[in-house]
């Protein structure tokens, strides 16, 4: 059995920083990562089981990770030596409990909600974030019977989805696939449902303008959850949706996505300030530098210090800018968001989120409390994300997969994923499937 | 020795390589036996006295007007408008046709003892002219004499308080001009026709409207039913420009129409082989052509593009005419004809055209993918009479580098018109339909038409419109030589060289085209029979 290991290793984490220098992914050859013959990790206690992945997805917080520039902040809730793939699919060993109380059986197929929160910790009484159902926001994350480690991928004692060995997972995070998605569907719902809680934390309003800068998983994604909770009447509708995109195949997906523009991230602020009708200034030539209005909304799917500074530039006053790609230490000036009381706000995994029930819910609801509004039901943030999955067929953003042995190149690809053409790249494990 | 008419050459094996605008440059190309190339007529002989012929205008005015000096007297509110920086093509050598014009007129206004003259540049939705550009087109004593007072202005399309709206013709069209030229005892217009879809009644119901107006002709309806723009009669943009000017006529505002005619001597000196036959090229031209090619092969574009808008014209005067609007401009398009007109028997599968590097909407700035739709679609494709050139369903080659290059200070929306327009549809009437109304009313475009030098926020859609027509016609458009990104963007198809190009034609008009080349400019019209 075979498996990815990242383990701690300073010489090895500044060769994969130098070599990352070269390009993104570069730093899979040199660094910390090792392909290794692994048992599955033991069950923690109860409520565990073993899952053997099927596809795992590689994320910019994983290629942040291999490439040695992933932000120090999280030494602390991070366990050595781990297995990356927080993007799972898999296929259960044992009987089991989802995360909805359901029994599972063996054999049942399912995606992993990767946050390790107080249930998956036994902590008794949680923190009060997960008590609200808001997972990705645990104050726990260093504590309880397993080692430290934010999520799935990153624990010492959970293994990951890169790996044939399998790994274990809480009840709390087990989500059976519905019948119908494919595994490469299925292995996006995890980077959906980030998009989703995005999309719903981010305070959009009904006839915004939201800008969407970056259209790599987590940009086009994003397009894809405004485009169906707004469909589905779950969150106000944008009057427009315009996103930045680098590459062209991103620009034709963003669109069939349902973006209102998607045009090169350079071309973004001219296109905010028409949709918005804000003047602009900056440029006796007229070039558009700094808006005077600019989008009510900024989610900023890259986390640069570009990106944040051009997500600066293009909101309003008083208006949001999320944070949705991961970002590092960066410098950014802060002026514009200080002159311009702009809120700048993370936007982190998932958990619980209070949106309208669907119709047959809202008439149950609004039958209740008598109130004219909806009701508000909670909702795992992964539920939403299912039905993203499902209406725009995410599972068309996987581009290509790879079998572990070929770690190298499916990073390499990964780290130039835009480059070549694609969008997220993932790792084969099903049995049989070697190339 | 007389004036050697506009000719069409059939190639043969002793033909030379025929010369092709290429932008800010220029090439050779060696067309298929058969193909047809069209001349322009030699320019015609240039006015002895133009001040002589100005004065005589005036003081003869057609159809049913007084002389000027009847129609001056003191205490009198006069304005004389004047055609902007679009004309002519390239800008011609010192003194200008309206400086000449417009002393003519203010000496007559001076011995009437008229003190309330006003001179206001039309420009419609176009950018405003700079201070050396309205000194070259006036003079400096005619620019100094007003513009420091404030007697100097430029149309401004987007001021509501110099705008008056006169009514709405039989057919609804909104007529809402410029006011101090609708409020004024007289109205003097000063037109330089360079082609024959100049002036007339276009002159005051475009050039002093708002887009309020425009918008009732420049549409990609109207522009689909012009046929062409060169020929008044089958167009319809002209037929709503008469209605309107007919209705400004009724609703009192008086107009004394001032229209001047160009040769084609269109090139100085040192590039006159561009506008001879290249079997007459003699030693200097082909060291000329050698040389020139070579030099500006090696600067870069930026540089060869200053090179080129240094160029002054030499076109001079053929005819001046003043007086009624509809009677002028009758003479007057009889002597642009007379001058550009060329006779072409039959239709052609391919039309190719070289582009030069100007047209009128980059004077002194660059010539952005949509203007280059524009000048080979929206104006070379109708420089005919009676049928286009090109068979319904034929080919049209172009020869252009096609850069995606925008002046950000003259062009802002025609960057987001190709950013933000284009890459969704290049369908006209879809554009219309789906954009037109945001870009026109784009605060940001607004200010910087008003305060800078910025085309109006809808220009691009014009230029788009003025496709409209060729592109329905057409069955494929092919660019040679142009960044294929862009070509694509606008929804053509690019070439790498001219055989490429009658490859990619082959498709559409089989392995035997006949083909057409229109050798301008200088500028001529087919009259295709």
């Amino acid at each position: 059995m075979s498996t990815l290991l990242f383990e701690r290793s300073l010489p090895r984490f500044a060769a994969a920083r130098i070599a990352s220098s070269f390009g993104s992914g570069r730093g899979a050859g040199v660094g910390p990562l090792r392909l290794i013959d692994y048992d599955a990790p033991s069950l923690p206690g109860d409520g565990w089981v073993h899952i053997d992945p099927l596809l795992s997805g590689i994320c910019g917080s994983d290629l942040a990770t291999l490439d040695g520039r992933s932000s120090r902040y999280f030494e602390e809730i991070v366990s050595f030596p781990f297995v990356p793939g927080h993007e799972v699919v898999g296929l259960m060993s044992d009987d089991g409990v989802g995360a909805d109380g359901q029994a599972l059986s063996a054999g049942t197929r399912v995606v992993l909600q990767p946050v390790l929160g107080c249930a998956a910790r036994g902590i008794v009484p949680p923190c009060a974030a997960c008590a609200a159902g808001h997972v990705g926001n645990c104050g726990h994350l260093a504590f309880g019977h397993i080692r430290p480690g934010l999520q799935t991928g990153f624990c010492a004692d959970t293994g990951g989805g890169w790996s044939t060995s399998g790994l274990v997972a809480h009840s709390s995070q087990l989500f059976a696939v519905p019948e119908g998605l494919s595994d490469a569907d299925a292995v996006t719902v995890e980077p959906v449902a980030c998009a989703v809680h995005a999309v719903l934390g981010a305070g959009i309003r009904d006839g915004d303008v939201v800008a969407v800068l970056g259209a790599g998983t987590l940009g086009l994604t994003v397009t894809a959850a405004l485009t169906h909770l707004a469909a589905t009447g779950r969150r106000p509708s944008p009057r427009a949706v315009l996103v930045g995109a680098k590459y062209s195949h991103q620009q034709r997906l963003a669109r069939e996505f349902g973006a209102t523009e998607a045009l090169p991230p350079h071309q973004l602020p001219r296109a905010v300030r028409r949709n918005s009708h804000s003047l602009s200034f900056g440029g006796a030539s007229g070039e558009t530098v700094t808006l005077s209005g600019g989008a009510d909304v900024v989610l900023d799917c890259v986390g640069s210090a570009q990106s944040i500074s051009q997500s600066l530039a293009m909101v309003r006053p008083r208006g949001t800018v999320a944070l949705v790609g991961m970002p590092g230490k960066v410098t950014v000036d802060l002026a514009p968001l200080w002159h311009r009381e702009v809120r700048l706000a993370g936007a982190y995994a998932y958990g619980t989120e209070s949106v309208p029930a669907t119709e047959a819910g809202a008439k149950k609801g609004a039958a209740k409390s008598k109130a004219a509004q909806p009701a508000e039901v909670a909702t795992p943030t992964f539920d939403l994300a299912f039905e993203v999955v499902a209406a725009h067929g995410t599972g068309s953003l996987v581009s290509a997969t790879y079998p572990l042995a070929r770690f190298e190149e499916a990073v390499a690809h990964a780290g130039a994923a835009g480059r070549r053409g694609s969008v997220k790249i993932a790792f084969d494990i099903r049995k049989g499937h070697t190339r | 020795m007389s004036r050697r008419p506009g000719f069409v050459l059939e190639v043969d094996k002793s033909t030379p390589p025929t010369l092709f605008w290429d932008g800010e440059g220029f090439t050779l190309e060696t067309l298929p036996e058969g193909s047809r190339v069209i001349y322009a007529p030699e320019p015609m002989k240039a006015l002895d006295d133009p001040y002589g012929a100005i004065r005589h205008a005036l003081l003869n005015p057609l159809g049913d007007r007084d002389p000027l000096p009847a129609l001056l007297f003191a205490g009198m509110k006069l304005t004389i408008c004047f055609d902007d920086i679009s004309l002519p093509l390239p800008p011609m050598e010192s003194p200008d046709i309206r400086q000449m014009v417009i002393e003519t007129v203010l000496d007559m206004a001076a011995d009437a003892g008229v003190d309330d003259v006003m001179l206001v540049a039309a420009l419609a939705l176009h950018r405003r002219m700079t201070e050396d550009e309205l000194r070259h087109a006036l003079g400096n004593r005619v620019y100094d004499a007003f513009a420091p007072h404030g007697l100097l202005t430029q149309h401004d399309a987007e001021d509501p308080e110099n705008l008056l709206f006169l009514g709405q013709t039989d057919e609804g069209e909104d007529i809402e001009i410029n006011k101090r030229a609708a409020t004024s005892d007289l109205l003097v217009y000063v037109n330089i026709n360079l082609v024959a879809m100049d002036g007339g009644h276009k002159s005051v119901a475009t050039g002093l409207a708002s887009y309020r107006s425009l918008r009732h002709h420049h549409n990609p309806h109207t522009m689909t039913h012009s046929k062409s723009f060169m020929d008044a009669p089958k167009s319809e943009l002209h037929s709503s420009n008469w209605r309107m000017g007919r209705f400004i006529a009724d609703a009192g505002v008086k107009i004394f129409q001032i229209e001047t005619t160009l040769n084609t001597d269109t090139f100085p000196p040192s590039f006159s082989f561009l506008q001879k036959r290249e079997w007459e090229w003699n030693l200097r031209d082909r060291a000329s052509y050698a040389a020139s090619s070579a030099a500006l092969g090696k600067v870069p574009p930026r540089m060869a593009r200053q090179i080129f808008h240094s160029i002054k014209s030499p076109h001079a005067m053929t005819s001046v005419q003043a007086g009624e609007v509809e009677a002028v401009h009758a003479v007057t398009t009889e002597n642009v004809w007379a001058q550009q007109g060329v006779d072409v028997t039959g239709q052609t599968d391919i039309m190719t055209l070289g582009l030069p590097y100007i047209c009128p909407y980059n004077v002194n700035s660059i010539m952005n993918p949509i203007l280059v739709a524009c000048l080979g679609l929206g104006y070379f494709f109708n420089l005919y009479r009676g049928k286009p050139l090109v068979r319904e369903g034929g080919v049209l080659i172009l020869r252009h580098p096609t850069r995606p290059e925008f002046h950000p200070g003259h062009h802002p929306s025609y960057i987001d018109f190709y950013e933000q327009v284009l890459t969704q549809t290049v369908d006209p009437v879809r554009i219309h339909k789906e954009f037109e109304e945001s870009f026109a009313t784009d605060p940001w475009y607004i200010h910087l038409y008003r305060t800078g030098h910025a085309y109006h926020g809808v220009h691009p859609f014009y230029m788009w419109y003025w496709c409209a027509h060729a592109l329905e016609h057409l069955g494929r458009v092919i660019i040679v030589g142009g960044d294929p990104v862009a070509v694509r963007r606008l929804g053509f198809s690019p070439a790498s060289s001219m055989n490429d190009a009658l490859e990619i034609a082959s498709d559409v008009v089989g392995p035997s085209p006949t083909l057409t080349h229109l050798h301008a400019p200088p500028i001529m019209m087919a009259d295709v029979h």
